[in-house]
């Protein structure tokens, strides 16, 4: 059995695995359940001044038969007198003393509020606090979640202002409805935040009804945006997260959230430099049973790899993420085409065709069977018909020897030195 | 399926077999489509369905337009979602079989034909009455199918039929359980709704007579199809308790459920797809023993793989390469026994299958009290000699290309043109052939104007 344990942020973890602060962190009881079911931690949906929520909240993208390929909600932070959760919170601690507990707080931008908050949810004995800065719908109209989080002195201040009292790490949650992201962060960094966590959702309309001409969802006949998440956005999260452990200047521990539902997403945004994961859509659509397979599945990846502890999987991805401008313009990959493989669907080269660069053949072999060529000489090297392939190795994006690497940077470099070089002739 | 079946019993059994796909089976059906360019499915489909196209529009939930897209190709789409071969057709050519299962096409088929069935919209028009007129004589799979095209062309059209109903065989020929009475109606009706008219109970040469049609019509389309079953040519054939696999099956389809098999011995000679329908039926009309009697062997049998699979499910048994010689009479004039000889199989004949030698000495016999005759069909000899029209044995000839008999203004199609030793014909391919003869008259009456 490999080393599932984390070190967060000076937090103790018996695995990565943490629910997000979400609906199925609104009780005691759920939150019990999920450790029962052998989740690491929770972050408790989020405290605040009690606010009212509306009926019809949540509404899912399906995809060719796929249901919830995304999903998004409407539902604000906790409707549950402050005293409740806090109790229950102390409650649920004394039971499961090894299970971490953060607090997920959301206030008004106030020192007041913010010390007032800390405080009472740290005398419960929380592992440490997550500061919502990320919500986007609801709250933001109130100056709160998403609206603060989207100006990088708020975020710094709010976070300086919980330092000035917080005894338990402090992570702030990134909303990723901005331009970049690592300028929240920066600031989060620069308020004394010991960690990060993100993304939240993604401002998002689920749909209009064609029937009715309603929104998705409404609230007799009026709907709002909401804040996307699923495994639809996990691509978007994983940029995200990327671009900050990759910013020199953000030095603080990752928690990453976005669309994971697998052990092989955990493990991708473990690469990409988080320090552990938070999960709540799938765990909407399955249960908390879900974390079995996460914890199982990774110990078997890390056996399989050799690695002694999870933690050795933090980061190893982020060297290779940089930028354009650092890539090799001289890389060459061109599609292969397997005969024996293919299915003859066609789906190559119809995109090929009409999307790409013209460069797949449809021919007759000897026997007169239908065959596929790659046009080597004209294929970019693009990837979209090994994609659009429904055939395991019937399309192989083969490497082409390529000359010395020369990457656009440096390819400017030279020409800067060459045009300053003939400045300096004439 | 007992033998203790009461009458009341029986409708019962004469349902459909497969059932229909559930909207959510459908839609995850539908999504295993590949959507394959140049798709092998449509290649593989005689009237060229695009199926990627009406599966992608069950995905979409557009049902009309799936609907459209197959009815578009296919006249009879309905009928041919649940009597196609499909394993041999489209779905065995679907390119999902070498890395998982192929897609159901057919109960996808059946499904968005299914939604036009139960909603009634008019889903294609007839076309500018371009002043010409065609007569078809015959209402089956190759004479709606080209009654329908030429609608759509203009023309005026009028169906001859000789039965009391519109459909032919999909109406009269093939068990309900794979094929309900009433979705052939249904095509017959979309058929009438594009303006054709159908004459039924109209006997060509008889009711209605052959020189007025040929002198007041532009074209002629021959969609006669084939006769009864014909004799065995042994004794005892007149014997109470013979019967007409064609005969047998028309009467269950058009609702004749009797309680006079139950119980019953029968024995259907033959091994084509008509000789399984009618012992599959006589199985489910209570018959306590069925046994398909063929002279040649499993693999000479011409009846569909999933047919045959279908009448060992209902408990059929099979008497191979064993050739009927005389029907035995009880003492009063029924049916008592199936005397036989066993047979061995020599060289290939001139239709392409191993010729039949009964073995000397080998006879015996089988307690029978129902003998049932599917050996195939006979052709309308006289009616097509009294046209004047070449053929081989009462198979018309026709240009393959222009669909013309050897009479320029008589055009055929379906079964009347369908040649021995190729197996069945199938309701698809007589469709196609329909369409085809359509566009030839339609060629021809445009090239004389």
């Amino acid at each position: 059995m490999a080393d599932l344990r984390i070190h967060f942020a000076g937090i103790q973890s018996m695995n990565p695995f943490w629910l997000a602060s979400a609906p199925p962190t609104n009780s005691g009881y759920q939150v019990q359940r999920a450790f029962e079911s052998g989740w690491g931690g929770v972050v408790w949906k989020t405290l605040g001044d009690p606010i009212l929520n509306v009926s019809s909240r949540f509404a899912a993208f399906n995809y060719n038969g796929q249901v919830m390929a995304g999903f998004n909600n409407i539902e604000l932070i906790t409707d549950r007198p402050l005293e409740v959760n806090l109790k229950e919170i102390y409650e649920t601690k004394k039971k499961f003393p090894k299970h971490v507990i953060v607090a997920s707080l959301m206030v008004e931008p106030n020192q007041e509020k913010w010390h007032e908050i800390v405080k009472r949810v740290e005398d419960v004995g929380v592992d440490g606090l997550e500061l919502n800065f990320g919500c986007p719908h609801g709250m933001a109209e109130r100056g709160m979640g998403a609206a603060s989080g989207q100006v990088p002195e708020l975020v710094e201040k709010q976070t300086y202002w919980v330092k000035e009292v917080a005894q338990t790490p402090v992570i702030v949650k990134l909303t990723p409805n901005i331009t970049d992201i690592t300028a929240t962060a920066y600031a989060a960094v620069q308020g004394g935040a010991d960690a990060i966590s993100l993304i939240n959702t993604i401002n998002s309309l689920m749909g209009v009804d064609l029937n009715t001409w309603n929104t998705i969802p409404n609230v007799a006949g009026k709907g709002t945006h909401g804040g996307y998440c699923g495994p639809a956005v996990k691509p978007i999260a994983l940029n995200m997260v990327a671009e900050c452990a990759r910013h020199p200047d953000i030095s603080v521990p990752i928690s990453g959230i976005g669309g994971i539902s697998t052990w092989k997403d955990a493990a991708e945004f473990m690469l990409m430099g988080a320090t552990n994961i938070q999960v709540c859509t799938a765990v909407m659509q399955h249960g908390f049973s879900i974390v079995e397979d996460m914890i199982d599945g990774m110990n078997n990846y890390l056996e399989e790899k050799g690695l002694h502890s999870v933690m050795d999987l933090i980061g190893q991805s982020v060297p290779k993420y940089t930028d354009w401008g650092d890539l090799d313009l001289n890389y060459k990959v061109v599609a292969h085409i397997n005969n024996e493989s293919c299915i003859h669907c066609n789906k190559c080269y119809i995109a090929c065709e009409d999307a790409s660069h013209q460069c797949i053949e449809m021919l007759s072999d000897e026997n007169g069977e239908n065959i596929l060529k790659v046009r080597e000489e004209d294929c970019v090297g693009c990837n979209l018909c090994s994609i659009v392939c429904p055939a395991e190795g019937a399309i192989d994006m083969v490497e082409k020897p390529s000359p010395i690497p020369l990457t656009w940077n440096e390819r400017q470099k030279l020409i800067d030195r060459f045009l300053s070089n003939q400045k300096m002739i004439s | 399926m007992q033998s203790s079946v009461t009458l009341d019993d029986l409708p019962l059994n004469f349902q459909e077999v497969k059932k229909d796909l559930s909207p959510k089976e459908a839609v995850d059906e539908a999504n295993r489509c590949l959507y394959c360019y140049d798709a092998p499915c449509t290649k593989a489909c005689p009237t060229g369905i695009n199926i990627p196209a009406f599966i992608k529009k069950i995905a979409s939930e557009n049902l009309k337009g799936s609907a459209r897209v197959i009815l578009d190709a296919n006249p009879l789409g309905a009928t041919c979602a649940r009597v196609c071969p499909t394993e041999e057709l489209c779905e065995g050519a679907c390119v999902l079989n070498d890395i998982s299962v192929p897609v159901m096409i057919g109960q996808l088929q059946r499904h968005a034909t299914n939604w036009a069935i139960h909603h009634h919209q008019p889903l294609f028009k007839k076309g500018n009455p371009n002043g010409k007129k065609v007569a078809i004589i015959g209402s089956g799979p190759a004479g709606l199918s080209g009654a329908r095209e030429l609608a759509r062309l203009g023309y005026e059209v009028t169906i001859f039929e000789a039965k009391e109903k519109a459909g032919g065989l999909n109406t009269y020929g093939i068990v309900p359980f794979r094929l309900p009475q009433e979705i052939s109606l249904w095509e017959v009706e979309q058929v009438k709704q594009l303006g054709v008219e159908i004459l039924t109970n109209t006997i060509f040469g008889e009711d209605i007579m052959v020189n007025e049609v040929m002198e007041d019509y532009d074209a002629v389309l021959l969609a006669i199809g084939m006769g009864k079953v014909p004799m065995l040519g042994i004794p005892g054939e007149e014997l109470h308790g013979v019967y007409d696999a064609i005969q047998l099956i028309e009467e269950i389809k058009d609702g004749d459920i009797t309680d006079r098999f139950i119980g019953k011995r029968a024995a259907v000679i033959g091994a084509g797809n008509t000789a399984i329908d009618a012992a599959t039926c006589l199985k489910r009309m209570g018959a306590s023993n069925v046994k398909i009697v063929y002279r040649r062997s499993e693999s000479e049998m011409t009846a569909y793989a999933s047919e045959y699979e279908f009448a060992k499910q209902e408990g059929v048994e099979f008497r191979w390469l064993t050739q009927p010689t005389e029907i035995i009479d009880d003492g009063n004039g029924n049916v008592g026994k199936l005397k036989c000889s066993r047979t061995k199989l020599g060289e290939l004949d001139h239709s392409g299958r191993r010729s039949v030698k009964i073995i000397e000495n080998s006879d015996f016999s089988m307690d029978v009290d129902i003998v049932v005759k599917a050996i195939g069909q006979t052709r309308h000899k006289k009616l097509i000699e009294e046209l004047g029209l070449e053929h081989d044995q009462g198979i018309v000839k026709i240009d393959p290309v222009t669909h013309q008999t050897s009479n320029k203004k008589l055009f055929a199609a379906g079964d009347v043109v369908f040649g021995k030793g190729q197996g069945d014909a199938m309701v698809v391919s007589a469709v196609e052939q329909g369409k085809k003869a359509a566009r030839a008259i339609h060629r021809h009456i445009q090239s004389s104007l």
